[in-house]
């Protein structure tokens, strides 16, 4: 929470960014920025917000190094562990945050989108912990290839909404998620999932989870004695990777940005064959800010596609689009395969089971070992007990 | 016609219909026969992929219309087409314009004789390029108020918005609701006399309309219940709606007139 890069008016990133949003969530849009503006500068509420990290997310997470793969790889690698937050993912740390920020303002009932069901669930645990009725939006494919999220939701009080419109996914619960708070958002609180959106979730969700690179950067200084060569991190809407990336965005550090590759760069009218909008993508407005995104010659947005639903996602954070234009972020790209062998790979070198969104960034060091340098941090963002039954599914294919 | 002239001859029952809902090819007629009716503005939806402000009705008419073949490039071809004495306005959201071209959106807009715009997800703070644009080609562009926006904004607003002031009558999504509620009524009498002020979100019925104009509201938008019956293909009742709106609100305007005892 320490970091900032806006412009005068705070609410873009060069050119990206803003609020483009329905008049009628103008107001509740304008009321979170204020409650968040004041209470990040507020000692008791980061106390408080540090007590649950450390005590209920089991923060600090490790910073591994990972001897095995390293070895594999011919360079050190370290691994960030936030597959071992609370929930299986780095979500807690937005959730956790904004649900303070919730009840600050008084609200009773939190909404939310997900994808994989990660921030599903790390919604549901904060709604369940600190007293809020919960309901998430989740869309009917990814109901269908994340049963067991969508159960740990249930299990823990929240009601999954499914979301049959569009392609039933991760944009179409947003869009029905800022329908719903259209209606609510005298009693509710949006809870949004990455560091995309309307201003001021790209900023407060990046400084939420910011979390993750600060302590990565002390952790690395600790046992290295020097900053890495490079840090990857998976994208979707991007949350873990401005998470990591934003306490080093002044070092000399190379960041990678690993997108969904999908299936291919195909496309039709109506669909992309991945989510690589960071790399791919064009300038447009999708959910609330101008970034780069999915989109036909007309505006439409295109189906995204990959086999990591929390990376089927057309659109991007802003302020990733930006750090993309100055260069200051390298967007790259790993498909379904590289991503499973990265999931396969992790789990037999190290022990550890990979989400299969993070699979895509330790797939991506596997394959362009030397983009990495001689020192590198893969942001482990998410475990991948979720993805087991996918994994399955797509190896009998 | 601009619009501004159109607001001479209050009460005014503007009427949404979604370009391309059921084909492009019935649109043009569509208009002819809704102003025929006495609609006396026509807002004419482009549909998109990712219709955030609209609820379930207007959804699912916006992917016929995609499905059957509309898109930008038809829809300045049907509007162009949809030759009537009225007033056209574009009602769609801001991605299109901005992947057209915001001067070429609002150049297009002039040839096909749509006089304003209303884009639901551009609030004033980020529309100053399309603003410019519009002025370089005489279109209105028409912003939108809701119940929870407060004083302050609400003067910007009206400062802001050419043609009218959409006011939306209620919090969420568009679709027929069954009841006026005080925060519209509160609405209305938050703007001033001077600002041609049109209510829309929610109104399905000739007595919701009349209320509204009682209320003091110019104009009366509806939508989703046009849409509705197209979708079933009840032209005709949708005619009869049109033209029972209309004489509820023009009688409810004679009703306003103060009573003096």
């Amino acid at each position: 929470m320490s970091y900032q890069i806006c412009d005068a008016d705070k609410t873009k990133f060069g050119r990206y960014g803003g609020r483009f949003v329905p008049e009628i969530l103008m107001q509740p849009i304008l009321e979170v920025t204020e409650a968040y503006e004041r209470l990040s500068k507020s000692k008791e509420f980061r106390a408080n917000l540090e007590g649950l990290l450390k005590n209920f997310a089991g923060r600090p997470t490790p910073l591994y190094h990972a001897k095995n793969l390293s070895k594999e790889l011919g360079r050190k690698i370290y691994l960030k562990r936030e597959d071992l937050v609370h929930g299986g993912a780095h979500k807690l740390n937005n959730t956790l945050g904004q649900a303070l920020v919730a009840k600050q303002m008084g609200k009773t009932r939190l909404i939310a989108e997900t994808g994989a069901g990660q921030h599903g669930v790390a919604t549901a645990i904060v709604g369940a912990n600190l007293g809020f009725e919960t309901q998430v939006y989740m869309g009917e494919v990814d109901i269908e290839r994340q049963k067991m999220n969508v159960y740990r939701m249930e299990l823990l009080g929240a009601e999954v909404i499914p979301v049959r419109s569009g392609s039933r996914t991760l944009k179409d619960a947003i869009n029905e998620a800022f329908r719903d708070w259209a209606a609510s958002f005298e009693h509710t609180y949006y809870l949004f999932g990455t560091a995309a959106g309307p201003h001021p979730y790209p900023s407060m969700v990046r400084d939420f989870q910011s979390v993750i690179g600060l302590e990565a950067h002390k952790q690395i200084m600790e046992e290295e004695g020097r900053l890495p060569d490079c840090i990857a991190a998976c994208v979707g809407g991007g949350s873990n990777a401005m998470g990591i990336f934003a306490p080093f965005l002044k070092d000399n550090v190379r960041l990678i940005a690993v997108e969904a590759g999908g299936r291919g760069l195909g496309r039709t009218d109506k669909t992309a064959d991945n989510g690589a909008s960071l790399g791919c993508g064009t300038d447009g407005v999708l959910h609330g800010a101008l970034t780069k995104i999915l989109q036909d010659p007309f505006g439409q947005i295109l189906e995204s596609y990959s086999l990591a639903a929390g990376l089927d996602y057309p659109g991007v954070g802003p302020e990733l689009a930006f750090l993309k234009e100055t260069g200051r972020v390298l967007p790259k790209m790993a498909d379904d395969k590289t991503a499973l062998q990265g999931f396969r790979q992790l789990s037999r070198l190290e022990g550890i089971i990979p989400a299969l969104e993070s699979a895509h960034a330790v797939g991506y060091a596997l394959q362009e070992p030397e983009a990495l340098g001689e020192l590198a941090i893969i942001n482990i963002s998410g475990r991948g007990d979720k993805d087991l039954a996918t994994v399955m599914e797509y190896e009998t294919l | 016609m601009r619009l501004s002239e159109a607001f001479q001859a209050k009460p005014l029952l503007i009427v949404y219909i979604c370009a391309g809902d059921p084909s492009p090819a019935a649109t043009p007629d569509l208009v002819k026969r809704l102003a025929r009716a006495g609609a006396d503005i026509i807002e004419l939806g482009l549909p998109h992929s990712d219709p955030v402000a609209d609820g379930p009705t207007i959804q699912a008419a916006a992917q016929r219309a995609i499905a059957a073949g509309m898109n930008t490039d038809v829809y300045f071809l049907v509007a162009s087409e949809a030759d009537v004495d009225i007033p056209k306005v574009f009602m769609g959201y801001y991605n299109m314009i901005f992947a057209r071209g915001l001067d070429k959106f609002a150049a297009d807009c002039a040839r096909s004789g749509i006089s304003g715009m209303i884009v639901p997800d551009l609030p004033p703070e980020e529309a100053g390029p399309l603003h410019e644009a519009c002025l370089r080609h005489g279109v209105d562009l028409v912003f939108l108020a809701a119940p929870n926006t407060p004083p302050a904004r609400l003067e910007m607003i009206q400062k802001e918005t050419s043609g009218f002031l959409y006011l939306v009558a209620r919090a969420g999504v568009t679709g027929a609701r069954s009841d006026i509620l005080q925060d519209t009524r509160d609405l209305i009498a938050r703007v001033p006399d001077g600002v041609p002020k049109a209510v829309g979100f929610g109104i399905s019925t000739p007595e919701q309309a009349a209320e509204v104009i009682r209320a003091g509201a110019d104009a009366v938008i509806v939508g989703s219940a046009c849409v509705d019956l197209i979708a079933r293909g009840e032209i005709e009742r949708l005619e009869q709606l049109v033209r029972e709106m209309k004489a509820a609100i023009k009688a409810a305007k004679k009703s306003k007139a103060p009573i003096v005892c």
